[in-house]
């Protein structure tokens, strides 16, 4: 099946690599214990262009990128403040964004303040992430109705308005190219995702006010985004605080993003406006304290999956799946059926988490039956063998899990106790295990 | 306006990955108890997908759900495709009294297959546990059926009761054509005459040459190792060995993350495998 979807041209692997290896800082060129077929893909054609050019605007250039996209026929999805907490709603104009909204986040807390501050991105992410605009919550599948001993099945209508994404953060961008390779980078892509992906807008915001659970720093995601059309934004903000109202840094990342900046006015920007990106940068790169060792927290996790300290957390987590619905690339779903009065099956996908009991269950019952092995189970997949699976690491160094944890579990301290006493048991070999 | 031209040519799917086509139930065979054999035939159009012994379908019973149940007939045999079902839940169930003429879903074929092309001169050992026959019986009829092939072909079952074993007319069949065929169970009956113990006990019992044989192994995890101990210790080389695992699958294309086991994505990356050191590490820890 591999041809036939074809690839998008903003997900498509680079000369070069396979779609499963290399590129977006995942693992170029790793042996795999087992390897699947490793096939090259017919590669699209990216067309370069002089994008160095960068601007500076103020609000009012913000809200003409918003129409400029409306006009277009996005549909831009932005940060709002609602219930408490910032997330991504449709918005039309930047009154709308979380003007003078700061957040307080650490381990299992979460809180909102306001002040007369006139920035606009002065807070790190909330619970919502980009995935669900890709990979929604739930969405039905097919309808099926009968009748004679005839079934018709009938898919839904897709939208296919694209969205236009009005400041994720970097570590958001991040994350969707994590959760690219999942959907859009296999044999079989996920053509709802794949379709909305590729025709989406990204708008990255750089990051100057980081939340206290975030070690994107760790990760290599943030604060800030890189130059060029490889990243995957189209443009890129950084909020710059001046005397009075906040000026925006506008860097180039596509030709699509290189015609719409011309609509947002502002001037050329000059060397002491990359001054004060560097400035933001290094003053949020230096606020964030959490660390997390990646560069051997595969192998780490690999050799030690009888730490005792999965006993430790397993006595903490509830296994709410909390971690999972937050993390911008936790990709597990499933489907279930329901039938209509009227005799019509509907077939739903939504989220799954690996929390759950029924998710790793076979017929004799579930294979991950403790919550020891459930967060287990979480942690080496996210750090450890999603490199084997997608060839990138599944974190992103956003801090969700931690902030969103009702009971404050920590990724990094969990890996830090882990590697403190690397090897401290050996893997427990149980003799049963029948699952006939 | 926002996608390019290559995209809107090559995309536009017919069917999402996750939509099944329509197949109906053309014969219903009670292999056992629990175990049904459904052939299905697609409800119109083109004869079925082509497919490999060892590869599996996802099936629909349209309204109760979908489970991953292996194709059981043999590649190129001739009439409908074949699986075979043990009714263990609510799905499974479903399907093993759907009636003749009834309508499922089908989607596939998915995942690894045994490989049964590649070995014509090796002996080849069949070891099935339960039903963990019904992958295995398309590759065996295969190779059973196969022009040119000079390796033999042995087929050794174990079954807990001897009312529980599976395809008995298949082994009959099996064994006319030149396998060697073993049955044992766990658990005799007044009528039972044949072998009694777990299966690893049938393979002292054939004559065949470890250096030159492929295994292929299907069953519950703590039966495939054993049964790959057995092998080993009778010389046979540990990569010649093949297993097929199963794990929860929602949607047998690499989406839902539910057939994880360590590094792998079983409808991917399997669900046969070779055996290795490292395979057996995965099926050997604890709640993995
Ligand atoms: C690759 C593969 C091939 C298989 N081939 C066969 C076959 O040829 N014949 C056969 O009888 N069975 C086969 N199975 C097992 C079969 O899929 C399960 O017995 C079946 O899913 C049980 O579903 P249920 O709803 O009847 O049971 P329940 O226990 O009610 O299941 C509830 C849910 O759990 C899931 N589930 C339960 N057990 C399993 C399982 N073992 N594997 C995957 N999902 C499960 C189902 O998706 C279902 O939604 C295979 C499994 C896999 C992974
Ligand atoms: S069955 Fe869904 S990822 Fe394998």
């Amino acid at each position: 099946m591999a041809g036939r979807f074809g690839w998008p041209a903003r997900l498509a692997p680079r000369p070069g690599e396979s779609p499963r290896d290399g590129g977006d800082g995942g693992d170029a060129n790793e042996n795999r214990a087992f390897g699947p077929n490793q096939r090259s893909t017919e590669l699209p054609i990216v067309k370069l262009m002089d994008l160095s050019a960068s601007f500076v605007v103020d609000r009012a250039g913000l809200d003409r990128l918003l129409g400029a996209m409306t006009a277009r026929g996005y549909r831009t999805i932005g940060p709002v403040v609602r219930d408490g907490a910032v997330v991504q709603r449709q918005v039309s104009s930047t009154d709308e964004l979380p003007q003078g909204w700061h957040d307080e986040q650490a381990p299992g807390h979460y809180r909102l303040h306001h002040d007369d501050d006139p920035s606009l991105f002065a807070w790190a992410v909330g619970p919502g992430s980009p995935k669900s605009e890709f990979y929604p919550a739930r969405s039905l599948v097919w309808r099926a109705s009968s009748a004679d001993e005839v079934v018709t099945l009938e898919q839904p209508q897709e939208d296919s308005t694209p969205v236009a994404l009005i400041g994720p953060r970097p570590c958001e961008l991040a994350g969707l190219r994590v959760l690219d390779r999942v959907f859009a980078g296999g044999e079989v892509p996920d053509p709802h995702y794949r379709d909305r992906r590729a025709s989406s807008f990204v708008v990255v915001a750089e990051c100057g006010t980081p939340a206290g659970t975030c070690f994107c720093t760790s990760m290599g995601t943030g604060p800030g985004v890189a130059d060029g059309v490889e990243v995957g934004y189209d443009l890129a903000l950084t909020e710059l605080k001046s005397s009075n109202e906040p000026q925006y840094l506008v860097r180039v990342g596509s030709e699509r993003g290189a015609e719409v900046v011309e609509e947002m006015g502002g001037s050329p920007a000059a060397p002491a406006d990359f001054a004060a990106r560097d400035a933001v940068l290094d003053e949020a790169a230096r606020r964030i304290e959490r660390k997390l060792d990646a560069s051997n927290v595969r192998q780490l996790l690999a050799d030690n999956l009888g730490h005792p300290r999965w006993d430790d957390v397993a006595s903490r987590c509830l296994a709410c799946g909390n971690c999972t619905l937050v993390c911008p690339t936790c990709f597990c779903g499933g489907v279930s059926d329901a039938t209509t009065v009227g005799g019509v099956v509907e077939r739903h996908r939504q989220w799954n988490s690996c929390f759950d009991l029924a998710h790793s269950l076979v017929h004799t019952g579930p294979v991950r039956a403790t919550t020891w092995s459930r967060y287990r189970q979480w942690l080496t997949h996210k750090l450890s063998t999603w490199h084997d699976q997608f060839g990138t690491s599944g974190c992103v160094g956003c801090g969700r899990c931690i902030t969103w944890c009702p009971v404050g579990i920590d990724i990094t301290a969990e890996v830090a106790a882990i590697a403190a006493s690397d090897g401290a048991v050996p893997v427990y070999i149980e003799s049963g295990g029948d699952r006939s | 306006m926002c996608m390019d031209a290559m995209l809107l040519t090559e995309v536009e799917p017919l069917l999402n990955p996750l939509t099944p086509v329509t197949y109906r139930v053309v014969a219903r065979h009670v292999e056992t108890g629990d175990v049904v054999t459904l052939s299905l035939e697609p409800t119109s159009g083109p004869s079925p997908f082509s497919f490999k012994p060892g590869q599996f379908n996802m099936l629909t019973s349209f309204g109760v759900g979908e489970v991953a149940i292996s194709i059981s007939s043999a590649p190129g045999a001739p009439g409908p495709v074949e699986h075979t079902v043990r009714d263990v839940g609510a799905i499974t169930h479903s399907l093993c009294t759907a009636a003749v003429g009834s309508v499922v879903g089908v989607r596939g074929p998915f995942g690894t297959d045994w490989g049964v092309d590649g070995f014509d001169d090796k002996d080849v050992v069949i070891v099935a546990g339960g039903i963990g026959l019904a992958p295995l019986r398309g590759a065996i009829s295969y190779l059973v059926d196969k022009p040119g092939r000079t390796g033999r072909v042995y087929v050794l079952v174990g079954a807990r009761e001897p009312d529980q074993i599976t395809f008995p007319d298949d082994l009959k069949r099996w064994e006319r054509d030149g396998a060697v065929v073993k049955v044992t169970v766990d658990v005799p009956d007044s009528r039972w005459w044949g072998a009694i113990g777990v299966v690893t006990t049938l393979l002292p019992t054939i004559d065949f040459d470890p250096a030159r044989t492929v295994a292929l192994v299907c069953g519950p995890e703590i039966m495939m190792r054993f049964t790959v101990r057995g092998l080993v210790d009778l010389g046979v080389a540990l990569a010649s060995i093949r297993v097929s695992l199963e794990r929860n699958m929602q949607c047998g294309i690499g989406w839902c993350g539910h057939c994880q086991l360590g590094p792998l994505l079983i409808c991917r990356d399997g669900p046969v495998f070779d055996y290795s050191a490292a395979l057996e590490k995965l099926i050997s820890e604890r709640e993995r």
